[in-house]
């Protein structure tokens, strides 16, 4: 009797560690669909992202930007005469998968640029391990300025091609002052999140600066069912707009939670709002909200529209800031392997960081000295449950 | 005023939900002396359950309210039989062993259910499980109203739930004090080797407490899921942990006292969070509870228990 439970045990637990081999085939179904060329003559880019949890848009739109990329690149003959590869290990969304999923990349599948994350707080582990290894690492559109930084000095290996908080914050702010002409804002961040503690905090320093006045500064943590504490308290100071730099799962929580309590202030945010679940969830909610944002799909911008064209051809959906982000990522990769001297991960870094004047979707990328781009940044208003392109704001 | 009336609304509906959790903790406590830690995980099934039968059904399309009815009873079966395999599987062949080998494995089936349910969906499955890390939204089993009541917004969903505790608690108190199963529950709580000697089926009983348990958690996680939709394979962790908090609370064992326990977690919970910083919510609300506890130590319905010699 007890030998056949420790056998029912037994094939219990090789059924769990059967399905997580099969997650791991799934990561990567290029990499199988394709008949593999010798190793020499193939690179890697490696990417890590949420493809699944509370963020997997996210993750998935970044995919799906990243790949768009290098299809094209490879079409064009690929990188010094050998394709590229991309390869994908899924970050559940936590920080510590993020960092382990980076290192299984860089040390076992010695992939020659890391891509990711879309999260601060997990561009944030995967940072000291590009650095460690020596692999070049870009982050798409993780904006807390810390990513690329290691206490005051930068970090050798890694970079961005978006802006960062500090500026996402004034954007917000500025746009709150001058074109919606609000004196009184409350804050609800997410205290567990470096990014959105990073740009309640930018945005609250522009605002005061600016002559607002910030009524209550709340705060939840990711994952919360229960919102309305928080909404009660900001709803007795009477602000005009509510300033909540979360993600989208939480956010469409909170307009909803905030419409139930009969609160109809407008809801700002940044550019960790943007997906479809965002409307999909909050279900007309968030009508009459801003947030900032990388680029839109609705400017009539010639490189926009052609790569709106292209993206829907392949996926058959509008790519949102966060796919444009990912395939300017992946071309600059790219474009640095090309004027690289070698492939080996010194000699790309220099590339990437000797990139200038380079024409991205999201608008004309320079890196800087700090290893962030300088970008203008786009406000869009919510109207009728969709996003709807409202102002440009240059840095 | 008004803030300060929906801060009690809003903590009485968080409450609720602990209340109901709660009840369940307290019943298995009651009879094992087992604290089943898996409790909270059931209750997560039970929002996926419903989840499953609704979208079999329909129901974000057209709710009605047979539907309803068939998403809670297809969620309340579901947990039923789950409860009633963890104990058979998991409790039964420990039942003479330590107390503290039960306790770790009540930990291991929370963990095989938390980490079992983030696996990617299984090729052979029918219909989309595991479910993986990514929340699902839960469709309404109920059409939501929210009525305002001198500026305070109270929804249907609240007093649904509030009726629906209460209700489960007056019939839990009938349970166990004046039915047979009852009786019998109580005997083997009491002691179980007696109990047996005395002709009552100790095994059907602490199988048949284990099921009504499961139950309650299920009918909590409907209730939570429609008025807060978000599920997710780790939604349990919390809520369980402040269940089995205000299950102590109250006296764990004692009915009464577990809902009395999670409402005053729930109200302490929602006027920290709404008139001090909102991030000591959960501190300074455990921290009120450990006050509570250094002083009454049985909690404050528990009855003290004196060991004979």
């Amino acid at each position: 009797m007890r030998l056949a439970r420790v056998a029912a045990v037994l094939a219990a637990a090789l059924a769990v560690a059967g399905c997580q081999q099969k997650k791991e085939e799934a990561a990567a179904p290029k990499a199988s669909a394709v008949p593999a060329p010798a190793p020499g003559d193939r690179i890697l880019l490696g990417h890590v992202g949420s493809m699944t949890g509370s963020e997997a848009t996210f993750g998935d739109s970044t995919d799906k930007g990243i790949r768009l990329a290098v299809a094209e690149a490879n079409a064009k003959g690929g990188v010094k005469g050998k394709q590229i590869e991309v390869k994908t290990y899924d970050s559940q969304g936590k920080p510590e998968e993020a960092a382990v999923a980076a290192t299984r990349l860089v040390v076992q599948d010695k992939v020659a640029v890391l891509l990711g994350e879309v999260a601060s707080s997990r561009s944030l582990a995967m940072a000291p391990i590009a650095d460690a290894n020596r692999t070049p690492m870009i982050s798409p559109s993780s904006t807390n300025p810390r990513v690329t930084k290691d206490g005051a000095k930068t970090r050798p290996y890694v970079f961005r091609v978006c802006f960062i908080d500090p500026f996402q914050g004034t954007v917000m702010a500025k746009f709150a002052r001058d074109t919606l002409k609000i004196d009184k804002v409350a804050i609800l961040r997410d205290v567990g999140n470096d990014y959105s503690v990073g740009l309640a905090d930018f945005f609250a320093q522009k605002f005061q600066e600016l002559g607002g006045k910030i009524v209550t500064d709340q705060s939840y943590k990711a994952g919360d069912q229960d919102f309305k504490a928080q909404l009660t308290a900001i709803k007795g100071k009477a602000p005009q707009a509510i300033y909540v730099p979360g993600y989208y799962t939480d956010v469409a929580l909170i307009a909803r939670q905030a419409r139930e309590l009969g609160m109809k202030q407008p809801l700002m945010g940044g550019d960790g709002w943007d997906s479809v679940k965002l409307y999909e969830i909050a279900k007309g909610a968030l009508d009459g909200s801003y947030f900032s944002n990388h680029y839109t799909p609705d400017s009539p911008a010639p490189v926009i529209q052609e790569f709106v064209k292209r993206y829907q051809a392949a996926y058959g959906q509008v790519p949102d800031s966060l796919a444009a982000q990912a395939y300017d990522a992946g071309r600059i990769a790219v474009d640095a392997m090309q004027r690289a001297k070698d492939l080996t991960g010194p000699s790309i870094r220099d590339a990437i960081e000797a990139t200038k004047g380079f024409d991205g979707v999201t608008g004309i990328i320079n890196i800087d000295a700090d290893h962030n781009a300088q970008k203008p940044a786009v406000v869009l208003g919510i109207q009728g449950n969709q996003a709807k392109y409202a102002a440009t704001i240059a840095p | 005023m008004t803030e300060f009336l929906q801060h009690l609304v809003n903590g009485v509906s968080l409450g609720t939900i602990y209340a109901l959790i709660a009840l369940g903790y307290t019943m298995v406590y009651g009879v094992l002396k087992l604290i089943n830690f898996a409790h909270g995980d059931v209750y997560m099934v039970g929002a996926f359950a419903g989840y499953y039968v609704a979208n079999a059904l329909g129901v974000s399309e057209r709710p009605s309210t047979a539907k309803a009815i068939l998403v809670f009873l297809g969620s309340m079966a579901a947990c039923g039989l789950l409860g009633f395999l963890i104990e058979r599987l998991a409790y039964r062949p420990l039942r003479g062993s330590p107390r503290l080998t039960a306790l770790i494995t009540a930990i291991g089936v929370s963990f095989l259910l938390e980490y079992g349910f983030q696996l990617p969906r299984w090729s052979f499955m029918p219909f989309d499980f595991p479910p993986g890390p990514t929340p699902r939204f839960f469709p309404q089993p109920f059409e939501r109203a929210d009525w305002t009541v001198l500026g305070v917004s109270i929804s249907n969903y609240d007093v649904v739930s509030l009726l629906v505790a209460l209700g489960f608690m007056v019939g839990l108190q009938f349970v166990v004090f004046r039915t047979r199963f009852g009786t019998a529950m109580r005997a083997v709580s009491f002691d179980a080797g007696t109990a047996g000697l005395m002709g009552i089926p100790v095994n059907r009983i602490i199988s048949g407490t284990f099921v009504l348990g499961s139950v309650l958690a299920s009918v909590a996680a409907m209730l939570v899921a429609g008025s807060r939709p978000r599920i997710d394979p780790i939604m349990g962790l919390m809520p369980g942990l402040k269940a089995f908090v205000a299950a102590v609370f109250g006296g764990i064992g004692n009915v009464p006292g577990a809902m009395f326990g999670g409402l005053a977690l729930g109200l302490a919970e929602e006027f920290v969070a709404g008139y001090t910083v909102s991030s000591f919510r959960d501190a300074i609300a455990f921290a009120i509870l450990i006050l509570v506890l250094l002083f009454k130590p049985e909690g404050l319905f528990g009855r003290v228990t004196v060991e004979k010699v």
